[in-house]
């Protein structure tokens, strides 16, 4: 059964955060959420834990409506960290964990198990704000997995993380994942959702205006992206009929094509007009397409 | 149901726990020993003065003996001494604190005694007024003497006039009575007023603080808000209760030893010679519905905010509203009969503190204070309904402004359609 948004809709007095968004993602899956600040991503999530209610539409979890009796299936990492700054790690995660319908001594072994995983078991003892940031959204990350939920939901995990601890994050939910979490995770970095993510949904001004297994978003966009390196000037290319954009760079050109056909004509093209170092045919990355669906850039 | 216990057990041992509430409750407790102990502290350094020299420069040389018996009987720890030298030398002396003071008494043209007093400074104004109190019986004697006054004429001239106040309506207290609810009534007010601000204060921090340090959304998304408010509310009630026990205690204990000690004064005045029990409980009862009034307040106004830096400002009406209460008790403690009085006990932001004030000095009628109790029952909930849903959208909501106009756009994120 898993995740189910049936047209759900939100509104803010005269101001529509989200419009009409179906959704249902499968159980044990990874679910990737886009879209640009204000897109509706945080609104989404908040309805789906119930925070707040929805205008219209349904939100169930195996066919059960999500209320405060499920909340012990439900882990959950806010964008905005927070944590009580002046309370021991211990402490604080002991609270958080009982509030979801953990045991003390639960709590506490499980804390030992993802402390010594993040290699910090000394922190236990240390109060939050004696923590770097980085530390501090590894113990956020402990607070929401702890209770091993059935459903995760992460808004921004990896966001102000230096490349080793978003490894080492990335493992953790990839782990929870193969265990047989529902994970639903928005992020700002396209590959983060490309890596990990089979289906995703991509958020415009409260809209979907992409949604589905990423495979299937890839192939029916239909473009690919052909990188030629090669001695000679490439300039003519940009102008060659099936070519939708093109950027040049120093060692050649990046081209956007309308099909993988085209990419045999033009290697016709260019054949004997000199040295080609490169010529490679690629799957169109989600920036492209998120460029092209909602016409901004996103970073 | 268990969720609400663990934030009530949290939020209560954690505030325990903290350095700021255990500094504040043993200043309190140091302060409540002080003050019950009063008589005894002042006996200590009076003991340490071992009374007051002043030199006496006679000029009419017969005033001085019958002034030294006089001051004896007003003030034993005042000492005469007949100074011999002159003035200046008298001056200098008291200047290098040999003596307390310099009086020089004499005789002015109808024989009668006066005097000029220097000290070093005549900021203690209690030492002067003795001298001037005993000579003043002098003159008059020594006036009446010259009338050919008798003793007995004399007497007549100052016995106090016969006056006497009853009072007519049935159970009203007696003239005895009311200065000694006064007293206790005061004493428990000032307890109600410093309670509600600090409490209310406190749940308003302590909201604030979950709410600018981002957790309340981990909270409210494991916990429904309005469970976490009243859970939150009752904590720190019982927190109060914890703390207002020591103190009661405390100062209950140490008042009664004194009592023991003492057979007048200081206590006696506030009324505490024998406590009525009815008094107390109002205070109670009024001491709880107060806070819980005002806490449901504080906790939905606190939730308004984004920043700790911004509570109080957000809170500032509702203290006023609590220091206006205050102040007409305070004016109401000398006329607690007035119309005026009587109609702003039963505005429910003013109740706690003016009903128990009435109730505390008049013999009302059941119905009076059961009726401000009511009142404030239904206010308390109809409040608690209403911040419950303000506290609901209030605690997502983030951002710069915090006027009164956000209860508008909270109330707004509740609401389904």
């Amino acid at each position: 059964m898993g995740l189910q948004l049936e047209h759900v809709t939100k509104r803010f007095g005269s101001y529509t955060a989200v419009d009409d968004l179906s959704i249902s993602i499968p159980e044990k899956e990874m679910f990737g959420f886009l879209g640009a600040n204000g897109a509706g991503k945080t609104t989404t999530f908040r309805m789906i834990l119930g925070l707040i209610d929805a205008s219209e539409g349904k939100i169930t979890w195996d066919g059960e409506t999500i209320d405060y009796s499920t909340s012990p299936l439900i882990g959950y990492l806010p964008e905005e960290r927070g944590l009580y700054p002046k309370l021991k790690v211990k402490d604080q995660i002991v609270y958080l964990a009982r509030l979801r319908g953990m045991q003390k001594q639960d709590v506490l072994k499980e804390l030992d198990y993802w402390l010594n995983r993040f290699k910090v078991p000394e922190y236990a003892e240390k109060k939050v704000e004696e923590l770097s940031k980085g530390n501090q959204q590894k113990i956020q990350f402990i607070t929401a997995v702890i209770h091993k939920p059935k459903l995760l939901i992460l808004d921004e995990p990896f966001s102000g993380l230096d490349p080793v601890n978003v490894e080492q994050l990335k493992d953790a939910v990839l782990e929870l994942k193969n265990n047989g979490t529902t994970i639903v995770f928005s992020s700002h970095r396209m590959e983060h959702v490309e890596e990990m993510c089979e289906h995703l949904c991509i958020m415009h001004k409260g809209k979907p205006v992409v949604q589905g297994a990423l495979k299937e978003i890839k192939r029916t966009f239909g473009r690919k992206n052909l990188v030629i390196h090669a001695d000679f000037n490439l300039e003519f290319l940009k102008s060659y009929p099936g070519v939708i954009r093109s950027r040049q760079t120093t060692e050649g050109i990046h081209l956007q094509i309308e099909g993988e056909e085209m990419a045999e004509g033009i290697l016709k093209e260019i054949v004997g007009k000199g040295f080609i170092r490169k010529f490679v045919l690629e799957e169109p990355s989600l920036n492209d397409i998120f460029i092209e669906k909602v016409g901004a850039s996103y970073e | 149901m268990n969720n609400f216990w663990i934030i009530l057990w949290h939020t209560y041992f954690s505030k325990l726990k903290t350095k700021s509430f255990i500094i504040t409750s043993l200043i309190t407790l140091v302060l409540i020993i002080g003050l019950t102990n009063m008589t005894k502290i002042i006996d200590v350094f009076s003991d340490d003065e071992q009374g007051e020299k002043v030199a006496v420069i006679d000029q009419s040389g017969e005033l001085f003996a019958p002034f030294q018996e006089q001051i004896k009987s007003i003030n034993k720890d005042v000492h005469l001494q007949l100074y011999e030298g002159s003035e200046e030398e008298g001056e200098k002396a008291v200047k290098n604190d040999e003596f307390k003071g310099l009086l020089v008494l004499s005789q002015d043209n109808e024989k009668l005694p006066q005097a000029s007093f220097k000290a070093r400074s005549i900021a203690d104004s209690t030492l002067p007024a003795t001298l001037q109190q005993g000579l003043q019986q002098i003159k008059t004697q020594a006036a009446a003497t010259q009338i050919n006054l008798t003793q007995e004429q004399l007497g007549k001239l100052y016995e106090p006039v016969a006056f006497s106040k009853t009072a007519l309506e049935e159970n009203a207290k007696t003239e005895e009575e009311l200065n000694q609810a006064r007293g206790l009534v005061y004493v428990l007010l000032f307890v109600i007023y410093f309670a509600v601000i600090m409490y209310a204060n406190m749940i308003a921090m302590e909201v604030a603080t979950e709410k600018s340090s981002r957790v309340m959304e981990i909270l409210i998304s494991s916990v429904s808000p309005i469970k976490q408010m009243f859970a939150k509310i009752l904590g720190i009630a019982l927190l109060s209760l914890t703390q207002m026990a020591a103190f009661l205690l405390i100062g209950y204990y140490f008042v009664k030893q004194n009592l023991e000690t003492m057979d007048s004064g200081f206590f006696e005045f506030f009324g505490f010679g024998d406590i009525p029990v009815q008094t107390i409980i109002y205070a109670v009862v009024f001491f709880i519905l107060g806070y819980f009034l005002y806490a449901t307040l504080a906790a939905f106004l606190g939730s308004l905010v984004s920043r700790i830096e911004d509570v109080q400002q957000m809170i500032t009406p509702m203290t006023i509203m609590i220091v206006a209460g205050f102040m007409i008790a305070m004016v109401g403690l000398g006329q607690p009969e007035t119309t005026f009085i009587t109609i702003t006990s039963y505005i429910p932001f003013f109740t706690p503190m003016l009903m128990f004030m009435r109730v505390g000095m008049l013999t009302l009628p059941a119905w009076e204070p059961l009726l401000g109790i009511a009142i404030l029952l239904v206010t308390i909930v109809v409040l608690a309904i209403f911040g419950a849903r303000v506290y609901k959208g209030g605690v997502l909501m983030y951002g710069k402004s915090n006027s009164f106009k956000d209860i508008k756009k909270a109330l707004q994120l509740t609401k389904n359609k």
